[in-house]
């Protein structure tokens, strides 16, 4: 049920996440941070599997920390794609991690790139991609909207026009999403950007989220 | 392989295992046998045996023999600590295995933990947990984080998960960082917050729960809501039942407030005279507009 929606724009990535965590059909939790930040520069939207995606993510973070430690340099966005990848393939004939992922990051000299990637293995490079039901109603608002050197303000308008979709379309209402951005200055959550179902921005659960963030 | 077990004026076998059970339904007339395992004595003509047959049958693959699979389980956070509470009744499919279970784990004097699916699987993980908290304290020579420990345990089912374990539990503690309520499931899901409920009578105890919580309560008030979400849970939910504990998590460690009978003595206190005040709930409190007494329903 999770929905994570990503696009990039001309200098930078943006990734919105839903921040509800619920079992069966019970709500726990509204302040789920569901974007990872793997390091400075990059950003990992996971869903599905809930256990899954916590050791999975993690694993995936403190690795790619490792790397860096241990070879002074850290990893690009591509050579990351493909371990993480190369991790969801070794998985998947023993015991798969049931989640699917969005990479997206900024590499210093290279601009952004974002990453479709999903639970079998399979590892797409896109300009714009969702995960989750959204997919079945954002993609085609994407294709119709997206433009190549976007800047913030036009993506983030083509964000609102995504989330909003949601808000109508879709059955089960998400009341509240995360943004998230990567770019030169680094990953940081965007303060005003969080946008209700509605996609209006709204300050309601930046609180929330904030602590979320920082937990 | 069957153990026999002899009753007040009969003797019948129970299966288990893959073994074929040689009786039929009824009562069993296999010769009397003294296993010197302590007699079981039932009421003279009840006749437990196919129940207890059905409850037994397919131990090693079914759920049925598990106990707690209907529960109600709550805790949240509030101003001054956290407030456990939780029913008391043990079932095995529509089996009451036992009426007075104690669900809220003590792990140590600042640690709750609550029971909610397997009770085995619960207690001894649970105690475990206690052990490997008890050696972080010798080693660091500081009690462990309420983080800590409930990451200690998701780590722990993480690795059995899909292998059959069943528990759904909150972590209650107060830590450097004040009190601090975890989920923690077999599933290996983990989750920080300030409101939780598990088990079969969840939805109905988060139902009363929800909607009279306030973060301003005194710890009378919050103790008294989270047994009345307790009890309105085990009114709804057939699963859920038994006596009321109820625990306060607080800065010098936890204290248990109560134990009630979520039966006929708590109906006649909560639901003998209602309706007539209004209750208020924690919305009306807040924004002190809508009153409760008038409803209208459009149509």
């Amino acid at each position: 049920m999770d929905t994570a929606i990503s696009l990039a724009g001309k200098d930078f990535v943006l990734s919105a996440a839903d921040v509800t965590a619920a079992r069966s059909i019970v709500v726990m939790k509204e302040d789920q941070d569901k974007i990872q930040e793997l390091d400075r520069f990059r950003l990992l939207s996971a869903g599905g599997d809930l256990g899954d995606v916590a050791q999975f993510t993690e694993y995936i973070q403190r690795n790619v920390h490792l790397y860096e430690l241990r070879a002074g340099t850290s990893l690009s966005t591509r050579q990351i794609a493909h371990f993480i990848r190369g991790e969801l393939a070794r998985a998947l004939r023993e015991r798969p991690y049931e989640i699917n992922l969005i990479l997206g990051g900024y590499d210093q000299g290279e601009g952004t790139s974002l990453y479709y990637i999903d639970y079998l293995g399979s590892l797409h490079m896109m300009k714009y991609t969702a995960q989750g039901y959204a997919a079945y109603f954002v993609l085609s608002t994407l294709d119709r909207l997206y433009r190549p050197n976007m800047n913030l303000e036009e993506a983030l308008e083509v964000l609102r026009a995504c989330l909003d979709e949601m808000g109508r379309r879709f059955l089960l209402k998400q009341r509240h999403f995360m943004v998230k951005i990567a770019d030169e200055r680094g990953v940081r959550v965007l303060e005003n950007a969080f946008v209700d179902a509605s996609g209006t921005p709204t300050s309601s659960v930046t609180g929330a989220a904030a602590a979320a963030a920082t937990s | 392989m069957y153990a026999p077990l002899e009753f007040l004026d009969r003797t019948f076998s129970l299966c288990s295992g893959s073994d074929i059970c040689p009786s039929s339904d009824g009562d069993n007339t296999a010769a009397p046998m003294d296993l010197s395992l302590g007699r079981v004595r039932v009421p003279r003509g009840a006749s437990i045996a196919p129940r207890l047959r059905d409850v037994l049958r397919d131990e090693q693959n079914s759920s049925l023999v598990k106990f707690l699979h209907g529960t109600t389980t709550l805790a949240f956070v509030f101003r001054d600590g956290i407030i456990v509470a939780v029913d008391s009744r043990a079932s095995m499919g529509q089996y009451i295995g036992s009426g007075t279970v104690k669900k809220i784990i003590e792990i140590n004097p600042y640690l709750l933990g609550t029971m909610a699916g397997g009770a085995a699987d619960c207690s001894f993980w649970e105690r475990y947990l206690g052990m490997r908290c008890r050696l972080h304290e010798l080693q660091h020579r500081e009690r462990i984080s309420v983080a800590a420990a409930s990451k200690l345990l998701a780590n722990i089912v993480y690795e059995y998960k899909g292998m059959g374990l069943s528990m759904g539990t909150m972590i209650a503690g107060w830590d450097k960082t004040g009190p601090q309520l975890f989920y923690v499931d077999s599933d290996g899901v983990r989750l920080r917050g300030t409101r939780f409920s598990v088990g079969s009578g969840s939805t109905f105890a988060y139902g009363v729960l929800d909607q009279f919580y306030r973060w301003d309560m005194d710890a009378a008030e919050a103790a008294e809501l989270g047994r009345r979400a307790i009890f309105h849970a085990t009114h709804r939910d057939a699963y859920s039942g038994g006596y009321i504990n109820v625990y306060h998590v607080k800065a010098d460690g936890w204290v248990n407030l109560s134990h009630d009978d979520s039966g006929i003595t708590k109906y006649a206190e909560y639901m003998g005279f209602r309706a007539q005040t209004a209750p208020t709930t924690a919305s009306t409190v807040d924004t002190g507009a809508a009153s409760t007494d008038t409803m209208i329903i459009e149509s």
